[in-house]
């Protein structure tokens, strides 16, 4: 019964930011935000779960066969989401009361940010296909304007228009899927077309292509190969922004996708195994790049599509469950460590780069803290967070149907890279000496207090989804999620889940101690760059993958434009817009020779006339 | 002989007057004499319709003529006031040089 609330507290606060009162500080406009997430996430809690859709029922619209209806799912899956969202989304608006606060006129991040809350939580609470495309659209469109926040920065308001464009084509895609879903099922409903592929069945070859573009629209939301490139850019909109929707909530609705339509994916096999190889493949990319980047933001957006990229692994491996424990864990400590990162930054006055810092261990001990927290959770290091997610992807990758042992080496190679870069960035930022000019203080409370909750979640949330293996807990989560996603697949690998557990926490101290040795003191920094010369270059440069795709699509694009509209629109366009003007102007020019202004030719054609005029009246008279 | 001579040749003069006329305001360039050209097809209508009523026996084409007449003597009035000034304007009676309103 709670769930119009849900719903409506987010949106009421951003109409209220963002039109009615539109505060002028940046607390005002911070307490009104939060209060309404809070709202959001306390209606959460406090929600029941009926087994099928909740009391709330609308027809949005119908047309021929197709009827659309407006109803909130309430499975445990959603709950779940909800929870993070409004969860994480709530303890980044506190934290944005913080980092905000020298904004002028921040109301207007305050409202997109609840906005954006709202259409997440439309995203996830949606009942169809098409109700979580609004959703969808609704949130590319908030991460377009958070993105460009500061847009009187042009290389900002490029990003945001990046981030829309590679966006847009992946929509496409979505689209397209919904479209085959709808020829193939005649209904948009999630559990009718579940139901349906429970019961009778279809073309496989459709099958995959629906769930082949429907995998589309999730590459472009959750930054997979080959449109990940907004992702990184997308670090130019303010930090709670990164970790809040670029990090933890927007950038997973991809894997929501997947997992709400599990039934789909599991029938097409070919598909999974596409996601598998994109997932696996940007997730050894962008770790690569990762090892590499001098911005502490850019770091972190390169985790979090390698992380990314680990889900869709599980995704296509056919471990939802897995997919979606990560997305909680990764949720907790990647906000952490943004919102981590975001006061580092803070406190440096808007320094990015991981060089100019360096021993802020004894200047910022909270930030320290709760960074090093996230860092252990994110390397997989047993007991935190990251570990059990991490280790549930692995062995689901390890004991799936086809290339298992690949993929299981391949992921911890990534997991190896992703301790190895995250110890990388800490070791830069917190140990040594000072490198920069400024003068760093700790952040007020409001940004450490949620740095704490975060921490703690960071600890803790992957005890709810222990391996039955171990003994020690029930697997909380995979009982909970049982309903939406089915039982964990159970196969057989070439390890078992012990000792692959033990592999990779083993690579991930190996990586850790690299990581420390090499970093911990500055001059030792520049070995690991010697000794990889020949992939220096490749690796900071990013693949050159954004060169590609500018000389390969839009080059080609500008000149296309470029032929249009100086070649196209002048001539061809415009030429038949005046043609008529200029046949008329011509007639006219023809015409205006009659007029010579001397009365005596009026007077003659006037002659002529009368003459034709009794000609043709006495041809019926005379002749 | 009388009937045919009296009625055909009026008729005749009648028409000759209408064609003097149409040619004369074509062809020649002088305002004034164009302007007479006009009189000289009104007159040649006025004989006409003299002819026609006595012929009918009527008075009505008698009377319209009295009307034309007059109506003739006020238009020669306009007429002449304009062109005395465009005359004063171009200095000249040549109608080939009344052109301002040329397209």
């Amino acid at each position: 019964m709670m769930m119009p609330l849900l719903l409506a507290a987010p949106l009421i606060g951003a109409i209220v930011n963002g039109l009615i009162l539109r505060p002028a500080t940046a607390k005002r406009a911070g307490v009104i935000a939060s209060i309404a997430a809070l709202t959001s996430f306390a209606s959460v809690m406090v929600q029941h779960f009926a087994p099928d859709a909740g009391p709330f029922e609308w027809t949005w619209f119908t047309v021929g066969e197709l009827t659309v209806k407006w109803s909130f799912a309430s499975d445990p899956l959603t709950w779940m989401m909800c929870a993070v969202v409004t969860g994480i989304g709530s303890l980044i608006h506190i934290y944005s009361i913080g980092y905000m606060s020298h904004e002028h006129n921040a109301y207007r991040y305050f409202a997109y940010l609840n906005f954006f809350l709202f259409n997440m939580l439309v995203l996830i609470t949606s009942t169809s296909l098409l109700g979580m495309f609004v959703g969808w659209e609704g949130v590319g469109l908030c991460s377009y304007l958070l993105i460009g926040y500061w847009f009187e920065d042009i290389n900002k308001a490029k990003a945001g228009m990046k981030a829309f464009i590679v966006n847009r084509i992946g929509d496409a895609g979505f689209l397209i899927g919904i479209f085959i879903c709808y020829q193939l099922f005649k209904t948009l409903n999630f559990a009718e077309i579940a139901k349906l592929l429970d019961t009778q069945t279809f073309d496989v070859r459709m099958l995959n292509l629906a769930a082949f573009f429907l995998f589309i629209g999730a590459m472009g939301k959750s930054a997979q190969i080959p449109l990940y490139v907004w992702l990184p850019d997308a670090m130019a909109g303010p930090t709670p922004v990164s970790a809040l929707i670029h990090a933890a909530t927007m950038v997973t609705a991809g894997i929501y996708l997947i997992c709400r339509m599990n039934g789909l994916f599991l029938v097409a096999q070919d598909t999974s195994l596409f996601i598998a190889i994109i997932g696996i493949s940007t997730a050894l990319l962008s770790a690569l790049i990762a090892t590499s980047q001098r911005d502490i933001k850019k770091v972190l957006a390169y985790s979090t599509v390698s992380q990314l990229g680990l889900m869709f692994l599980a995704l296509g491996c056919g471990a939802y469950l897995a997919a979606i424990f990560h997305v909680m864990t990764h949720a907790f400590f990647k906000a952490l460590l943004f919102l981590g990162s975001g006061s580092v930054i803070h406190a440096c006055e808007g320094e990015q780069d991981i060089w100019k810092m360096g021993g802020l261990k004894k200047k910022l001990p909270s930030t320290f803290l709760t960074f090093t927290i996230g860092t252990i959770a994110i390397a997989g290091i047993p007991p935190l967070a990251g570990f059990f997610s991490k280790d549930m992807i692995l062995y689901s990758a390890l004991t799936a149907k086809s290339y298992g042992t690949t993929f299981w080496i391949l992921g911890l190679l990534v997991s190896f890279l992703t301790a190895f870069y995250m110890v990388r960035v800490w070791a830069l930022t917190f140990l040594g000496e000072y490198r920069g000019d400024k003068h760093p203080h700790e952040s007020p409370a409001t940004m450490l207090i949620p740095l704490y909750i975060l921490a703690f979640g960071s600890i803790v949330a992957g005890f709810l989804g222990m391996p039955e293996g171990l003994h020690l807990l029930p697997n909380y989560l995979e009982a909970f999620l049982h309903p939406v996603l089915g039982p964990l697949v159970e196969g057989h690998g070439a390890l078992s889940e012990e000792r692959a557990m033990a592999v990779a926490t083993v690579s991930a101290i190996i990586a850790c101690s690299l990581g420390f040795y090499f970093y911990s003191k500055p001059e030792r920094s520049e070995t690991p760059g010697k000794i990889l010369v020949p992939f220096k270059t490749v690796f900071e440069n990013k693949f050159w993958v954004d060169e590609l795709y500018g000389l390969v699509i839009v080059k080609p694009f500008d000149a296309l434009c470029a032929f249009f509209a100086k070649f196209f629109d002048p001539n061809i366009i415009d030429g038949l817009v005046l043609l008529p003007s200029k046949a008329a102007q011509g007639m006219g020019s023809l015409l205006v020779l009659l007029q010579t202004g001397i009365v005596q030719t009026y007077l003659l054609f006037f002659v002529f006339g009368l003459l034709v005029l009794f000609m043709v009246l006495l041809k019926g008279v005379v002749l | 002989m009388s009937n045919f001579s009296s009625v055909y040749w009026t008729q005749f003069i009648a028409i000759a007057l209408i064609g003097l006329g149409m040619v004369g305001f074509l062809i020649r360039r002088n305002a004034i004499v164009v302007l007479m050209s006009i009189e000289l097809m009104l007159n040649g209508v006025n004989l006409l319709l003299i002819e026609a009523a006595h012929r009918s026996g009527s008075a009505d084409g008698t009377m319209l003529v009295v009307f034309i007449i007059t109506i003739a003597a006020g238009e020669v009035a306009v007429g002449l006031g304009i062109l005395l000034n465009l005359y004063r304007i171009k200095h000249s009676s040549d109608t080939e040089l009344y052109k301002e309103l040329q397209g």
